[in-house]
């Protein structure tokens, strides 16, 4: 990974509170381009709302955003909306207009920034990004309720797509998914990352996610992200709870399966 | 715009060759692809060296284009042929819509569907009511079973925290009735008839309708969200395993709620009407309370409170029914809640009128007039 690639997205000083709540308290963060950066921490530190807060669905007390070196405001002008067509985002469930088809919600944003795009255009565009999105030819007929959970979020990141964003938050790509179909999106996750240049900020649980495809994993925990860095360059640390997840007993389990897939791949 | 996604032809040797330059993005195509289409091949090539950028959607296109004419790709930069490959992979024969259905099929199959739909809700409904019935029946040999402290937190719920908009419902309702008589019956210096009107169309019907609607509204919707979402939940399923009848616990305590509270607070709205019919009498039609009480007193039969209260109990038993009944239907997402949620009002509503219709029969059929 580029040590000096340029920032997609710098985050200073957030902080979040709900009530007397605080979830973030000061988080730093630098999204480098290109690369793909997994956000891990325990259940309630806030990395969905740190997503929400830089895709601007949540408005911070404090802190600064920027994208691609714009910053980001609450004012709806022509240039926060530019900014917004950058970038995709997929929600945990998809969150599939669910009385559109598939091939549907892929034209919502391309309908909705690009009016004057032919009706064939369109279906040619949703046809092929959801191929590629690894759906089968038959799901983009389909209405969200006929797909099973797995095909769902390809349906989500085939809407992420649409507008060929530079930059794609992934929010638990890989939960509720079985072992095979899980790897298959990691898969996609990378593949994608790479053939399209895409930045990824991806939110995981999921130890396998983070050895197989991230190139950086960045902490949150008590209130501010507490380390970034490669996976190797984490467990040189010694903070505790990261000691916990890639030291426990999963942490261990998922590091020894890429021990193992590397040695047959030599 | 400078950037703006531009072609010109040009004849040579071999043919029409496309040179196409600037932004080949979705942002700057404009009416590219249009006019690009309208060019019908064969094609030689389809020069992109002079493109700036492209995304998949410009990949795409000339893609496309390459496929439709069978031009040649020349010039494509790195990222240009990468996408074009990336593009070329995703290119399968992709149904966009759903299979077109004869729209006479179409609406014989909606009337299919939703006749079996009714009769299966029927079906499931009386089925229901069995349940409910059978469980009541276990309570009885064994009253200990009953769940005094639920029911009591219902009553709380389906009684006494409706008293405040079931008053001013029927307080307005009361005068509303009171003042459109009058002017009726002003027409035939009958006005004094008002008492007569206010006081027996309440206590025969209006006082419970209404409030077996606001009921519906307020409660039977609530049993049918709050049971909806235990089911969504696994949290009904949950009972069962551990050995809790989900009739026993839920279903039960709403009913003996909706069937205790109904009558009361039938009685008690009945009693705001002609309160509030009582007050416009006396503002309006110079009647004093004291004739308006003694006139009362002289109509209205006291057969006329029995209607009222009869019925009253009924209701609440449809109204928590069809509640609960709804609720157990949930199934797969929370989307089924709302829906059930809004059959649940829509039917109790429904079969309380029609259920109204019968006793009014039946009430004057026996002579209670």
């Amino acid at each position: 990974m580029d040590l000096n690639a340029p920032i997609a997205v710098k985050i200073r000083g957030i902080c979040n509170h709900f009530g007397d709540q605080v979830i973030h308290d000061g988080v730093d963060l630098d999204v480098r381009n290109g690369e793909i950066l997994g956000v891990v921490g325990g259940s309630g530190t806030g990395k969905s709302v740190l997503m929400r807060t830089i895709i601007g669905l949540q408005r911070p007390s404090a802190g600064e955003i920027e994208i691609f070196g714009e910053p980001m405001t609450d004012e709806e002008n022509e240039a926060q909306l530019d900014l917004r067509r950058r970038w995709g985002v997929m929600f945990q469930g998809g969150a599939l207009f669910s009385t559109l088809t598939v091939a549907e919600n892929v034209q919502v944003p391309l309908r909705e920034f690009y009016p004057n795009l032919g009706q064939k255009l369109l279906d040619e565009i949703a046809a092929y990004k959801v191929v590629m999105a690894g759906l089968p030819a038959n799901a983009a007929a389909k209405y969200p309720s006929e797909l099973s959970g797995g095909m769902r979020k390809r349906a989500g990141l085939a809407r992420a797509l649409a507008l060929d964003p530079r930059l794609l938050f992934l929010d638990e790509p890989t939960a509720g998914l079985d072992p095979i179909a899980a790897a298959g999106f990691d898969e996609l996750t990378k593949d994608l990352s790479k053939s399209l240049g895409l930045t990824v900020f991806l939110i995981t649980h999921d130890l396998d996610t983070l050895h197989a495809i991230c190139d950086r994993v960045a902490v949150l925990a008590d209130h501010k992200v507490v380390a970034v860095g490669t996976i190797p360059e984490l467990l040189a640390t010694d903070y505790p709870w990261i000691q916990a997840y890639f030291n426990g007993l999963r942490g261990r389990a998922a590091q020894s399966a890429v021990d193992r897939h590397m040695a047959k791949g030599a | 715009m400078a950037n703006k996604a531009e072609f010109t032809e040009e004849q040579g040797a071999k043919g029409t060759t496309l040179r196409v330059s600037g932004r080949l993005t979705l942002s700057n195509l404009e009416d590219l692809p249009q006019r690009l289409d309208a060019i019908e091949g064969p094609a030689a090539q389809i020069d992109i060296s002079a493109v700036e950028r492209v995304d998949t959607v410009g990949a795409w296109i000339i893609h496309q284009f390459s496929g439709r004419t069978g031009a040649q790709i020349i010039g494509a930069s790195e990222e240009a042929k990468r996408l074009i490959a990336l593009v070329s992979l995703a290119d399968a024969d992709v149904r966009v819509r759903p299979e077109p259905v004869n729209p006479v099929v179409r609406v014989v199959t909606e009337v299919g569907d939703a006749t079996v739909i009714a009769l299966r809700t029927l079906l499931g409904l009386v089925a229901f009511f069995g349940a409910i019935l059978m469980a009541s029946w276990d309570i009885i040999r064994n009253p200990r079973r009953l769940r005094i402290n639920a029911i009591v937190h219902r009553f709380e719920l389906v009684g006494v925290k409706a008293l405040g908009i079931i008053g001013l419902m029927s307080f307005l309702i009361g005068i509303v009735i009171a003042q459109q008589g009058a002017v009726q019956l002003q027409q035939f210096g009958a006005e004094t008839l008002t008492v007569n009107l206010v006081g027996r169309i309440t206590t025969r019907e209006l006082g419970v309708l209404m409030t077996a609607i606001m009921v519906a509204g307020r409660s039977g919707s609530a049993f049918a969200a709050q049971i909806g979402t235990m089911k969504l939940t696994e949290e009904i399923d949950a009972m069962r395993t551990i050995g809790v009848s989900p009739i026993e616990a839920l279903v039960i305590p709403r009913m003996m709620a909706a069937v205790i509270m109904m009558p009361l607070l039938g009685f008690y709205a009945t009693l705001v009407s002609i309160f509030g019919g009582g007050l416009f009498c006396w503002v309006s039609l110079e009647i004093p309370p004291i004739t308006f009480v003694q006139r009362l007193q002289e109509v209205i039969p006291i057969t006329d409170l029995w209607v009222g209260l009869i019925k009253a109990p009924v209701f609440g038993a449809i109204i928590a029914l069809s509640g609960c009944f709804q609720g157990m239907q949930v199934e797969g997402n929370a989307e089924e809640v709302g829906l059930r949620t809004t059959s649940a009002v829509v039917q109790a509503i429904f079969l309380v009128i029609v259920l109204d219709a019968f006793f009014a029969v039946f009430f004057s059929q026996i002579g209670w007039i």
